[in-house]
């Protein structure tokens, strides 16, 4: 092959993978504007969000347990190893408190979510899709986005901020623990440390950043289920890149939602 | 009020390039059962999703009981869609309801019909199909590939639909049960007659079509080859027909 051959082919293969992806993003942004369209059309499916509330919130708070207490746990021995050579181990209380409630547990709860949720909402969606499930109910006149994505997506941006606390309040019980009653350090020190540097609005970002990233969590998981193509096969790849993109976006997000919560709160 | 339940004019669909539908220019007899027939990609999945509204013409129109499909806007379109039952390839029924519930389904989003009004239906829906009782509370995983194909009729059928379509019916089964299901399909279309139901169906299995329809729709390339009823369908001299016959 020529040079110039050689290079058009090169040119060629780019050009059709940027297409690729930009005929990928609009695709994206249509589903989320028609699954936002749909949102506020009635009917309003309200068991369908419980059921997902249920699923997503209920069903999760073991996992979200488990996680918490134990990066809470190590996240106040790890500070207490770097901060007793300069004796400010005292300060362990609100750096793990204030850690986690900014970005420990939003992120690490929308982590999780991403892995448990945003694969089921993608297989579930995309098992329905390849058995024709999803056009039995568009032939029945039911619009699949008003009754397969909303209801999950809601149910996750209002599940995430419950997770994010009961993450918040377990983490603070794990970071107790190994601060109090492991260290040592004295427990009105521990606690009023805290009450000195945190405030309300250190909660609220977090809780803010967990009700997008659950957002963000249903409406990938929703659309790489509705995007499923082929059989089996189809929905694994599409699970995949649920849980893939999800993690991945929250992780991209929060850097951007630090810098602008920052400037308002 | 037209003789046709469906009726396509001048109907031309295409993917980019590609022709799926060729103007396409017949009506659906109301009250009879018709089948499209033809070889794997003739364009009858198409079709049908035309007469659903799930796809837009390129060119012409397609109207169903009366109606202009595409001057209705997407709202109205969904409540039209009431207008019809379906049977799908592989049932489709709901992976995660029982049988009952499956039936029921359509029954609980369209009307106000009270619980137990509800029950007394779906269970006469289900014996209508010749489905147990027993069998009403089983996932559709727990079911055989007929009994599945029955409980997707009966869900159909909840609505009291005008227009039953049927997207391969009897795939995947074996001889005996298939002609189980065509019996079934012929004597719900019988017991809804008289209300003018229309029973639509798409098929490449030329003996029960020959067997159970009144007219017959061959398509090949997105084309109509012949559209007669049976008894003159056998007698079509149409090579194209006479090589799908002799099959």
């Amino acid at each position: 092959m020529s040079t110039k051959g050689f290079l058009e082919n090169q040119i060629t293969a780019i050009g059709e993978n940027v297409l690729t992806k930009v005929n990928g993003l609009g695709h994206f942004t249509n589903f989320t504007l028609k699954t936002l369209y749909w949102t506020f059309k009635p009917p309003f499916r309200i068991k369908l969000l419980f059921d997902q509330m249920y699923f997503m919130g209920n069903k999760s708070v073991f996992i979200i347990f488990l996680t918490s207490i134990f990066t809470g746990a190590v996240f106040a021995f790890q500070i207490y190893l770097g901060m007793k050579a300069i004796s400010t181990d005292s300060f362990i209380g609100p750096i793990v408190t204030i850690a986690l409630a900014k970005e420990l547990a939003p992120v690490l709860s929308g982590l999780v979510v991403a892995g448990r949720c945003g694969a089921a909402m993608a297989a579930q969606i995309g098992s329905m899709k390849v058995t024709e499930q999803i056009d039995a109910l568009e032939v029945m006149g039911i619009n699949s986005y008003q009754y397969l994505a909303v209801p999950r997506i809601l149910g996750a941006m209002l599940s995430m901020p419950l997770l994010s606390g009961i993450f918040l309040l377990v983490g603070y019980g794990g970071s107790w623990l190994i601060g109090v009653k492991v260290i040592q350090i004295d427990e009105i020190l521990y606690t009023s440390k805290i009450s000195d540097f945190m405030n309300l609005g250190m909660v609220v970002e977090g809780l803010i950043k967990a009700t997008v990233f659950g957002y963000l969590i249903g409406i990938i998981g929703t659309y790489h289920g509705f995007n499923v193509t082929g059989g089996a096969e189809g929905v694994g790849k599409g699970t995949n890149m649920a849980v893939v993109w999800g993690m991945i976006t929250v992780l991209v997000i929060d850097f951007f939602l630090t810098s602008f919560l920052a400037k308002i709160l | 009020m037209s003789e046709y339940s469906v009726e396509f004019r001048g109907l031309t669909k295409k993917f980019g390039d590609a022709v799926i539908l060729n103007n396409l220019n017949f009506g659906i007899h109301k009250g009879k059962i018709t089948t499209i027939l033809g070889f794997s990609g003739a364009g009858k999945t198409t079709l049908m999703k035309h007469i659903l509204g799930l796809v837009e013409p390129t060119e012409g129109e397609v109207i169903v009981l009366d109606t202009v499909i595409g001057s209705l806007t997407e709202l109205e379109l969904r409540e039209f869609r009431r207008n019809f039952g379906m049977v799908f390839q592989y049932a489709a029924l709901f992976d995660f309801l029982t049988s009952f519930e499956n039936v029921a389904f359509p029954l609980r989003e369209f009307t106000k019909m009270k619980e137990d009004e509800i029950k007394a239906k779906v269970m006469s829906l289900l014996e209508s199909v010749g489905i147990a009782p027993e069998a009403a509370s089983r996932l559709p995983s727990e079911l055989s590939g007929g009994m599945r194909k029955r409980v997707g009729l009966a869900r159909g059928l909840a609505l009291d639909p005008h227009i039953m379509l049927y997207d391969e019916p009897t795939s995947g089964l074996d001889p005996i049960t298939t002609h189980v299901v065509y019996d079934l399909m012929r004597d719900t279309h019988r017991k809804n007659e008289y209300r003018g139901f229309t029973s639509i169906i798409i098929s490449h299995d030329i003996h029960a079509t020959l067997k159970y329809s009144d007219y017959i729709v061959f398509m090949e390339k997105g084309r109509v080859v012949e559209h007669l009823d049976v008894e003159n369908f056998k007698k079509s001299e149409n090579p194209v027909i006479r090589r799908f016959l002799e099959l």
